[in-house]
């Protein structure tokens, strides 16, 4: 039985919340523009909690097991985060408050900032963008405004490798800058020799993600960011991945000029079913004055009797703002959290743990599964899903029979690189007993892929729904509960 | 510190990776970056963070406390306590982006109720499954108006009465397509409370889109009909801006003929949380369903034909089209979604309703109490929602210094955006502010001027 | 995978049948087949444009991927499929037929003899397939 949908539950007449009757007299509506219908459902407080909580049956989550989506980072969410952010004095405050009733707000921030900029590298932060994809927008956007700032007009291109996220060639285009594709080579680093042949003064920049896709430390990272540097070109780093660098290098040491941050891959806040993000960005010193504003300030130092006071500074040549008020600061509270109950040494034990768990999957899974790019990998590796001997079995199959074992399957056909690809990230959080029931499991698959390969093309058979029809979706486009043709 | 191995897990498992110590992983890091002294505070345990955060909660001092008059795209309301309880539910907010369908139906499902949701608010046929917050959608709605026409119009008529920060993040996203340029906000130095009629002349052949907000920044509410259709006239895509309370009471845009709205869903259940996370609508007209951005969720069947959800048309997204792809958007604002189905599913029909006259007769009795008081006088030409414009006999700054002294948050100070209203407080009244508050403040603002 | 002997290709994986000097255009049936599903099409161009080789003139999408056709030959569009938009799957199961996307009235006819030879576009073929 499907469950229904709030339409199909709603019942005349209920309602889930009564409001007070105004304690003030009422004036006249403006009856010209009253709407005439208000279609949504009517259902009681009861009727609401049990929909949710049916449909939250039907979801899984980290809370209940190993999530090994690769280059999402799905570690345990630490409670307290959740708790400490729900504190009236950060929920309750306005966004527009006077400055002197949110010193609280902006200690934090400006806290917050200051590490990350430690952390990773950088001379000045901004906490505004709301997503990773954001960030990267902004940080395109200052590299352009940099160039601009400097009368360098010609530079029309941004250098991308194959194995990018795609928020990164759909944010080069998005800031107007044409992208040019480098290849990897077979050790699956940067094509250096490519790349090289492509460094000249059309280059705006390059965007790197290190470790990148195939979780593996760029070992022409170094040549790499000097080659783009040679050109007057910057580098933007993809912080997509910092969790397996977590206090073992920092992307401003190395010559990474931007980069953002995912404050719930690397720190933690809870990934919502789709969002919330946070996406910081942190840039070197030439850049700090085209970051997007407002940023918190200590505008005035304290002394032993006085705290210092935090307001707002506008840096002098700023892109503009990137999204309403101050960013996501709910976020921002948890990482705040999450950063300060681990300190230097819990951090870089985040990072050694992330990569010690993922090397131990892979050297479990190299007999079974082929490893395209196998070397000491970082937080995560990439198999391909597939043998020669079964060749109606895809990854997608694979991925599909782990739901029947009660795992989460790792992300599927990324990087594009890789044929029929499953990458794989544990996560620091999971324990040695949760990886043994992971490999036990491919391992089963692998086999079952031989003796019973229907179980894996018919897979999942113990899920809430089995395989939907993705092409039905698609072709009849049903995007409500009504018909999408309903006049 | 979330870490579960013991040391003698940890040797094991490095005996099958084949290496001597955990630096051995490393060994492709330069050797000179390594391990670099973070310089951060050392760490603190579970109770000692619980007391820290307290501490700089205790900080602030929150909107709840007092009266509050504080609105301007951020506002207070009654969230039930249902909401964050279901919120809290570790298999919604622990769960990722639901890329696979069996294991992810009740995120879908819920995004699906809060795509109709949004439809039946706003009239439209469409709505993804949310964007950041009201001003990144209606920048994406500009993008979304330059790639309908293949960047052949050139310019998008946006009213100086839209949130000054929606209409900063336009500037900001659209700086990147060379020759694009925004009009009508200039109007915002000059002439900032002019109407909508003053726009009409801005259209043209080259305008991609035109956006207004509904009620507008100051509150107040214009029949669009006459704007939607120059629009169309030129050819050009009529964007609205709108306050979802506000649709409990109101028409909706698409009876003014909006092709797409946008708008801030922040008072949908979300608490005010210093600016975010807040949720961004994003919906349109089925013509315009592929040039949406963000993810949508569909509905299909699986294989036994049992209803089932999916997410849809993602070959429209930056995952498949790469540098073709028309937005970068990925995460969108899943729990904040979610939040606002709850939300408007205890509310339903009349709560709704309720809220958004409550909140309409609370104002207008402000409006009223406010214009009794010699010196002040409140900005009449237009009906108005839950905000209004009192034109006040000194710089607002220095009123809200003293309704602070008093205890009361005033509103928002207008010449912060638009320098020619010196004296201008836009007020924000919720369901939440009481009849009290609104007294409290009368006979500050009386002293004030006393 | 079929490459029918009487078509010219391209290495975007287009094909080209010349009757005179109109050209039919459409996808081959390795596109589709990596494509897989195909649930929409969508034209970018009208009839009565100029285009030239290499123009963008179609959008595919299935499923899992998107895929912008592009024409072969310069000339005039003098038609274009309308069952593909609401019949999108034709070009899975019959890209060489009802799934013809374009007619181009050729503005040099000589143009098409720079395309690839059926067995050139196999032999293609065979070196990206893994």
């Amino acid at each position: 039985m499907p469950e229904p949908t709030i339409f199909e539950l709603s019942s005349p007449g209920r309602t889930g919340v009564t409001f007070p009757t105004s304690d003030v007299p009422e004036s006249p509506l403006p009856v010209d523009f009253l709407r005439s219908d208000l279609p949504l459902p009517e259902m009681s407080e009861v009727d609401v909690v049990r929909h949710f909580t049916r449909l939250s049956k039907l979801n899984y989550s980290i809370d209940q097991g190993i999530y090994p989506l690769g280059s999402c980072t799905m570690k345990y969410n630490p409670r307290v985060n959740e708790m400490v952010a729900r504190f009236s004095g950060f929920t309750q405050t306005h966004p527009l408050q006077p400055l002197e009733t949110v010193q609280g707000n902006l200690y934090l921030m400006y806290l917050l900032q200051e590490w990350l900029k430690e952390i990773g590298g950088f001379a000045g932060v901004t906490l505004q963008p709301a997503a990773g994809a954001q960030g990267e927008l902004t940080g395109i956007l200052i590299m352009r405004a940099y160039h601009v700032d400097r009368g360098d007009t010609r530079r029309t291109r941004i250098l991308i490798p194959d194995s990018a996220h795609g928020t990164n060639p759909a944010s080069s285009a998005m800031s107007g800058y044409e992208v040019i594709n480098i290849p990897t080579d077979p050790r699956g680093n940067i094509d250096l020799n490519f790349l090289q042949s492509v460094c000249d003064d059309r280059v705006a920049g390059i965007m790197i993600t290190n470790p990148n896709t195939l979780g593996l430390f760029d070992q022409n990272i170094i040549p790499v960011i000097q080659a783009v540097h040679r050109v007057g070109g910057l580098v933007y780093g993809d912080g997509a991945n910092l969790n397996a660098l977590l206090g073992i290098a920092r992307p401003g040491d190395l010559g990474i000029d931007i980069m953002h941050f995912n404050l719930h891959k690397t720190f933690a806040t809870p990934h919502g079913g789709g969002g919330p993000g946070s996406g910081p960005v942190g840039v070197a010193a030439s850049l700090v004055d085209f970051l997007p504003g407002p940023i918190v300030s200590m505008v005035e130092e304290g002394d032993e009797d006085i705290p210092p006071f935090f307001g707002f500074v506008q840096p002098a040549k700023s892109i503009g703002r990137v999204k309403s008020f101050f960013g996501h600061f709910g976020m921002m509270v948890r990482a705040f959290t999450y950063i300060a109950m681990h300190g230097p040494e819990g951090l870089r034990k985040v990072a050694e743990n992330a990569v010690l768990n993922a090397n131990y999957l892979l050297a479990r899974l190299r007999n079974t599964y082929h490893v395209p790019y196998d070397r000491i990998c970082m937080h995560e590796f990439v198999l391909e899903g597939r043998w020669k001997e079964v060749p109606e079995i895809i990854a997608l199959d694979i991925s599909k029979r782990l739901m029947d074992y009660g795992i989460h399957p790792p992300t599927n056909y990324f990087p594009l690189i890789v044929h029929d690809a499953l990458m794989i990230e544990p996560t620091e959080t999971e324990s040695k007993d949760s990886l043994d029931y992971f490999v036990d499991a491919m391992e089963k698959i692998a086999f079952e892929a031989r003796t019973h390969p229907e179980w894996l093309k018919e897979a999942p058979h113990q899920t809430p729904v089995r395989r939907v029809d993705e092409v039905k979706a698609a072709k009849e486009l049903v995007l409500c509960c009504q018909p999408i043709d309903r006049e | 510190m979330f870490a579960p191995h013991t040391p003698s897990e940890r040797e094991e498992m490095l005996k099958v990776i084949g290496v001597s110590s955990i630096d051995d992983l490393f060994r492709d890091v330069p050797e000179n970056f390594r391990y670099p002294q973070l310089n951060l505070p050392p760490a603190l345990t579970e109770m000692e963070v619980v007391a820290e955060l307290n501490e700089i909660a205790m900080n602030n001092l929150p909107a709840s406390e007092m009266p509050c008059f504080l609105g301007a795209g951020a506002y207070r309301h009654y969230i039930p306590a249902a909401v964050d309880a279901l919120l809290q539910r570790g298999e919604f907010f622990t769960a990722y982006t639901p890329y696979q369908p069996e294991v992810s139906q009740g995120t879908l499902q819920a995004i699906f109720e809060y795509q109709t949701l949004i439809t039946a608010l706003t009239g439209m046929d469409v709505a993804n499954a949310s964007h950041y917050d009201g001003a990144t959608a209606a920048a994406e709605a500009v993008i979304m108006a330059y790639h309908n026409f293949r960047g052949k119009r050139t310019q998008a008529v946006v009213s100086p009465s839209l949130h000054p920060q929606y209409r900063q993040v336009i500037r900001t996203y659209t700086q990147g397509y060379s020759g694009f340029s925004i009009v009508g906000d200039e109007l915002a130095a000059t002439e900032p409370l002019t109407g909508p009629d003053t726009l009409l002349a801005k259209i043209n052949e080259n305008t991609a889109i035109v956006i207004v907000q509904y009620p507008d920044f100051f509150g107040r509410i214009y029949d669009y009909t006459q704007i939607a259709a120059a629009a169309h006239a030129a050819g050009a895509l009529f964007c609205v801006a709108v306050n979802p309370i506000a649709l409990g009471l109101l028409k909706p845009p698409s009876e003014f003929g909006a092709d797409i709205v946008v708008g801030e869903g922040q008072p949908l259940g979300i608490p005010l949380s210093y600016g975010g996370p807040y949720l961004g609508i994003l919906a349109a007209r089925k013509e315009y369903v592929r040039k949406l951005a963000g993810r949508l969720v569909g509905e299909t069947i699986d294989a036994d034909g049992k209803r089932a959800y999916v997410l849809t048309l993602t070959a429209r997204e930056q995952h498949i089209r790469r540098e073709k792809a028309t937005s970068n958007i990925c995460t969108n604002q899943g729990l904040m979604a979610l939040a606002s189905t709850i939300y408007l599913s205890l509310l339903g029909k009349t709560g709704l309703r309720q809220v958004a006259e409550l909140c309409y007769h609370k104002a207008h009795y402000a409006a009223a109490q406010i214009s009794k008081i010699p010196g002040f006088q409140v900005y009449s030409d237009t009906p108005f929602f839950h905000e209004f414009i009192v034109q006040c006999p000194a710089p607002v700054e220095e009123i809200n210094d003293f309704l602070f002294e008093e205890g009361i948050l005033g509103g928002y100070d207008l010449s912060q955006d638009y320098p020619s209203l010196p004296n201008a407080m836009l007020v924000a009244v919720t369901e939440l502010t009481g009849k009290e508050d609104i007294h409290a403040l009368c006979k500050a603002l009386e002293e004030f001027h006393a | 995978m079929n490459t029918p002997a009487d078509l010219r290709y391209t290495r975007t994986d287009e094909w080209v049948k010349v009757e005179g000097n109109i050209a039919t255009i459409g996808v081959t049936d390795y596109a589709q087949d990596a494509l897989s599903d195909v649930v929409f099409f969508e034209a970018v161009v009208s009839v009565g444009d100029e285009i030239r080789a290499g123009d963008h003139i179609a959008t595919l999408e299935s499923v899992k991927a998107a895929a912008e056709v592009n024409s072969p030959v310069t000339g005039k569009v003098v038609a274009i499929n309308e069952n593909l938009a609401s019949s999108p799957e034709l070009v899975n199961s019959d890209p060489y037929g009802a799934a013809w996307m374009l007619k181009v009235e050729l503005s040099d006819p000589s143009e098409t003899a720079k395309l690839l030879a059926p067995e050139e576009y196999d032999q293609y073929c065979q070196t990206r397939s893994h």
